[in-house]
């Protein structure tokens, strides 16, 4: 098939961007919405034109590279897949799809498409471990999980690190990625020691990191390709309180 | 001209490493901060290192080309983790453990090495769990395990099919646990361009700025490589696209010598290639074969749907040919299997290059809800990437480039042939021999990161706490900061027509048809030819747009895709001199009568190291294998 493609264009952080048209062919169903773009990037790399700069490494939606706004919506409009897995079968002959990078104040642009998410990993530096030192542990059935609560931490620790939740939301909050983490630990008898520590210093990072706050819309929660659940913003919240 | 020692301890298998331990030398804490450690790599091996190398005080400077460290490539393993805990009573040791993954690399692994990481396989699974790793569990709370390739035993600690997702999310926890210590501090976005070796000494690295292009200097004490795998060499693997060698390649260049190079696991199930413009192949995890049955039809060019072939028209070959093992060989003869049926004329799907992963059987007779509750996630990947329910109708799967066991010449301390410089994880050669097991690659990185190279890079430190801070204004980095300098300026001003990318397909063509799942004389030698060929035109006709002095992915591209292109001789070289099969290895000149890998234990037991010789042919260096714990033995899995 045939697509015209809108693609945000910034040189570098500094400068200004603007949209660009390129029309590309010869694009198959089959294809995911990033070898659609490496096959562009292909086509113009071939003219001698600068390629379009996008983030992307596993193409299995489990690394968290890819991510950009397909037609306004991160990841697209298509539920619980990264850009990576998206494939091309969402789209119709001769559309037009518009893309950018993520917009919120805390993800600055890099170039193109790949916007800056240190800001996540900071949270995360803040206090998202649990301070075991190599060597310490005691074995593993040592502490019994119910395999319940061991299922809602997994499923909470799937996240996928991809910021498309900030993107998501009108507020640029992180509170879906941080729930996500928080309740990881919240979760399991091993994060309980430090877990006062830990939702205070991720909060405060989050909110140094300049992240919105959060006022219920659940854009965060349709938009993530994890399926990462709204109600662990809620266990945060307790976390948060139970803590003081 | 190197010399290698592999360091092995005297004494006992089961004495070896504690003996060790017991006489390596230690730093004491106060000299710890004073010596600075450089990682490359932030997988399931480089992450554990920075991490319990930062613990234990060292100032630790680690480097990745992802915008974060819990990207690595780890985080796509999908299947689980190895230990020997014997938490199902099924007769599982660590000697168990060592002679599975012995035996599972066709014995041209070092038994030592084998037996040690086996040793700390326990320690891994107890260190993962008390830092919140979610492993999958019993209802009655304790952790839970399945069984994989090659094993009688159920050893596989996992987390649903995203294992290496919550182990690597795990290591890089205790990683940000020493940034924000302060012991650790990380470089995103750089990529290793060189090695620095000062008075024969490991010293430092050239990185690039990724985001600026600027060229950086780092000094350390000591250096490691956990930068991975090299699979990627085929262009459609199993692997993350940007997975590499230039790292290690470098370093050989700069004096490390490569092991095994032609040692490549071609995994059996991945999603088969659908058009010309993929670039990567999913795998779908091996643990599917505790559950999945692998079958052809009868008939020749059968093209019937699946459904509709009836029971007593189906080939379970796997099952056939290997009654004890069953769907559960190990990934080499599972591979080769497929292949087979499949240049029979018996494959399936469009192009017929391709066999079926049925989980029929087992939704009979566990219910959907189990089925989904295993492997819920790659069911949900293989119907997004080919609109196939696999709850209905069979996965089809085919072999792929997936795991490279040769890699970087160590020693038993991790070390490689240049002083002070260290491998682990997927980048060295040492626990594989020629094939593989599943699940014991994370074992493997994470044991290697957390609980031997701390020991082993300790005892090399003990003497340099007299050896101030390494200075970054030396001749030694000069040199090699220009190195890499006009190497970038050399990919830019070819100015010709061709991307990095389509050189890479054609590389990858040539090493899939002659170097992959099975080799022969011609055809290696022909290979040879091709790739040297293909070498001279990428110099002639390389196309990258752009300049060096901004972010510039076609670029990096390039300089990977030219190392390629050299690894790719020595990979060729090395099988064209391994005139034997083992493991995944397979010469067609050397097959038993029922077509399995036939050894040649008198005259191939032995690593074959490889040294750099400039612009000569490459020096081959033997390591000879002693085998005085098990007794070397033909492989079967009948
Ligand atoms: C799809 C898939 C599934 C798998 N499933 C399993 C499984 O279930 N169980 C199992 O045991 N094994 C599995 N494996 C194998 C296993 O995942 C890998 O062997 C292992 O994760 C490798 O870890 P590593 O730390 O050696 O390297 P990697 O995780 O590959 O990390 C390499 C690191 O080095 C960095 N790096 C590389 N080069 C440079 C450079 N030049 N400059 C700077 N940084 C650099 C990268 O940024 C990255 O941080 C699987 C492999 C694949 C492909
Ligand atoms: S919560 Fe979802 S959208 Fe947000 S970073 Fe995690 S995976 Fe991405
Ligand atoms: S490329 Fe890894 S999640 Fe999309």
């Amino acid at each position: 098939m045939k697509l015209k493609l809108k693609i945000w264009k910034q040189k570098n952080a500094k400068s200004d961007g603007a949209f660009e048209t390129y029309d590309l062919d010869g694009v198959a169903p089959e294809m995911s919405f990033v070898e659609m773009l490496a096959l562009l990037n292909q086509t113009l790399a071939q003219q001698g034109r600068e390629p379009v700069a996008f983030d992307h490494d596993c193409h299995e939606g489990i690394c968290g590279s890819c991510g950009m706004y397909i037609n306004g919506y991160p990841h697209g409009l298509v539920k619980g897949l990264t850009t990576c897995l998206l494939s091309m079968r969402h789209f119709k002959d001769g559309e037009t799809i518009v893309i950018e990078p993520w917009r919120a104040k805390p993800f600055p642009v890099v170039k193109d498409l790949i916007v800056d998410r240190s800001a996540l990993d900071k949270i995360q530096v803040a206090g998202g471990f649990i301070s075991v030192t190599t060597g310490a542990a005691a074995d593993a059935n040592a502490v019994l999980v119910s395999k319940k609560k061991s299922d809602l931490a997994f499923d909470s620790a799937v996240c996928i690190g991809c910021g498309a939740c900030v993107a998501a939301c009108k507020n640029a909050s992180a509170m879906l990625f941080v729930s996500a983490k928080i309740s990881q630990y919240a979760l399991l008898p091993q994060g309980r020691p430090e877990a006062k520590e830990r939702v205070r210093a991720m909060i405060a990072e989050m909110d140094k990191q300049a992240f919105g706050s959060c006022s219920n819309t659940g854009a965060c929660e349709a938009q993530c390709p994890k399926q990462i659940k709204l109600f662990n913003i809620a266990r945060l919240n307790r976390e948060y309180y139970k803590s003081y | 001209m190197i010399t290698l020692n592999s360091k092995i301890p005297e004494g006992p298998l089961e004495e070896k490493w504690t003996r060790y331990k017991k006489e390596a030398k230690l730093v004491n804490p106060a000299n710890k901060k004073k010596l600075d450690i450089i990682v490359v790599g932030t997988g399931i091996s480089g992450a554990p290192a920075a991490s319990s190398l930062g613990e234990l005080g060292y100032n630790v400077k680690v480097f990745c080309y992802q915008d974060t460290p819990r990207r690595a490539h780890s985080v796509a393993a999908q299947g689980g983790i190895n230990a020997a805990k014997n938490y199902k009573n099924d007769g599982d040791s660590v000697y168990r453990l060592f002679y599975d993954v012995i035996k599972g690399g066709d014995f041209r692994a070092r038994e030592a090495n084998v037996y040690r990481i086996a040793e700390v396989s326990n320690q891994i699974i107890d260190h993962f769990t008390a830092i919140g790793v979610p492993f999958a569990r019993e209802y009655g709370g304790t952790l839970t395990t399945r069984s994989f390739g090659g094993v009688q035993v159920s050893r596989t600690f996992y987390s649903s099919g995203q294992t290496g997702q919550q182990v690597l999310l795990g290591a890089y926890s205790s990683l940000n646990r020493q940034i924000k210590a302060g012991t650790v501090t990380m470089f995103p976005r750089r990529e290793m361009l060189d090695l620095v070796v000062i008075d024969g000494k490991a010293r430092g690295i050239i990185v690039r700025n990724l985001i600026t292009g600027e060229i950086e200097r780092h000094s350390a004490h000591a250096v490691v490589l956990a930068t991975g795998g090299y699979g990627t060499i085929y262009y459609l693997s199993t692997l993350a696209v940007n997975s590499n060698a230039s790292a290690a390649w470098k370093a050989y260049k700069r004096g490390a010598a490569f092991a095994n190079p032609s040692f490549v696991q071609i995994h059996p199930s991945s999603v088969p290639q659908m058009n010309e413009f993929q670039s990567k192949l999913t795998l779908m995890s091996e643990s599917l074969r505790n559950d999945g049955r692998v079958w052809v039809p009868k008939a020749k060019g059968d093209k019937r749907p699946a459904n509709e072939i009836p029971e007593e028209e189906r080939d379970y070959y796997l099952e056939r040919r290997y009654p004890a093992f069953g769907n559960l060989v190990p990934r080499d003869v599972a591979s080769r299997a497929a292949k087979e049926r499949c240049d029979a004329g018996y494959g399936v799907g469009p192009t017929g290059l391709a066999v079926n992963l049925d989980f029929r059987d087992a939704i009979k007779k566990q219910g959907k809800k189990a089925i989904e509750e295993k492997y819920g996630n790659l069911f949900e990947m293989y119907k997004d990437i080919t609109g196939i329910d696999s709850y209905v109708e069979p996965m089809r799967i085919y072999p792929a480039g997936h795991y490279t066991m040769g890699g970087l010449w160590v020693d038993y301390e991790l070390m490689t042939t240049i002083t002070g410089l260290f491998a682990i994880g997927e980048a060295n050669f040492s626990d594989h021999g020629a094939n593989r097991l599943g699940a014991s690659s994370l074992m493997q990185g994470a044991g290697d990161g957390y609980f031997i190279l701390p020991y082993t890079i300790s005892n090399y430190l003990a003497p340099e706490i007299k050896v101030p801070r390494i200075k970054t204004d030396t001749p030694e980095f000069q040199e090699a900061e220009e190195r890499a300098v006009e190497r970038i300026n050399r990919l830019l001003s070819v100015k010709g027509k061709q991307t990095a990318t389509d050189f890479h397909k054609r590389l990858g063509k040539i090493m899939w048809d002659h170097c992959g799942m099975t080799r022969t004389e011609a055809g290696l030698t022909e290979a040879l030819k091709l790739i040297g060929e293909l070498r001279e035109e990428f110099w002639k006709d390389l196309l990258v747009p752009g300049s060096a002095d901004e972010l510039n992915q076609e670029l990096e591209k390039a300089g990977r895709v030219a190392d390629f292109l050299e690894l790719g001789e020595l990979m060729v070289t090395d099988a064209l001199n391994r005139r034997e099969s083992c493991g995944a290895h397979f010469r067609e000149e050397s097959q038993t009568p029922d077509h399995e890998a036939l050894r040649n234990d008198d005259k191939f037991a032995y690593v074959a190291a490889w040294e750099y010789n400039n612009d000569q042919p490459p020096v081959l260096h033997r390591e000879d294998l002693k085998f005085e714990f098990v007794e070397l033995k033909q492989r079967s899995y009948k």
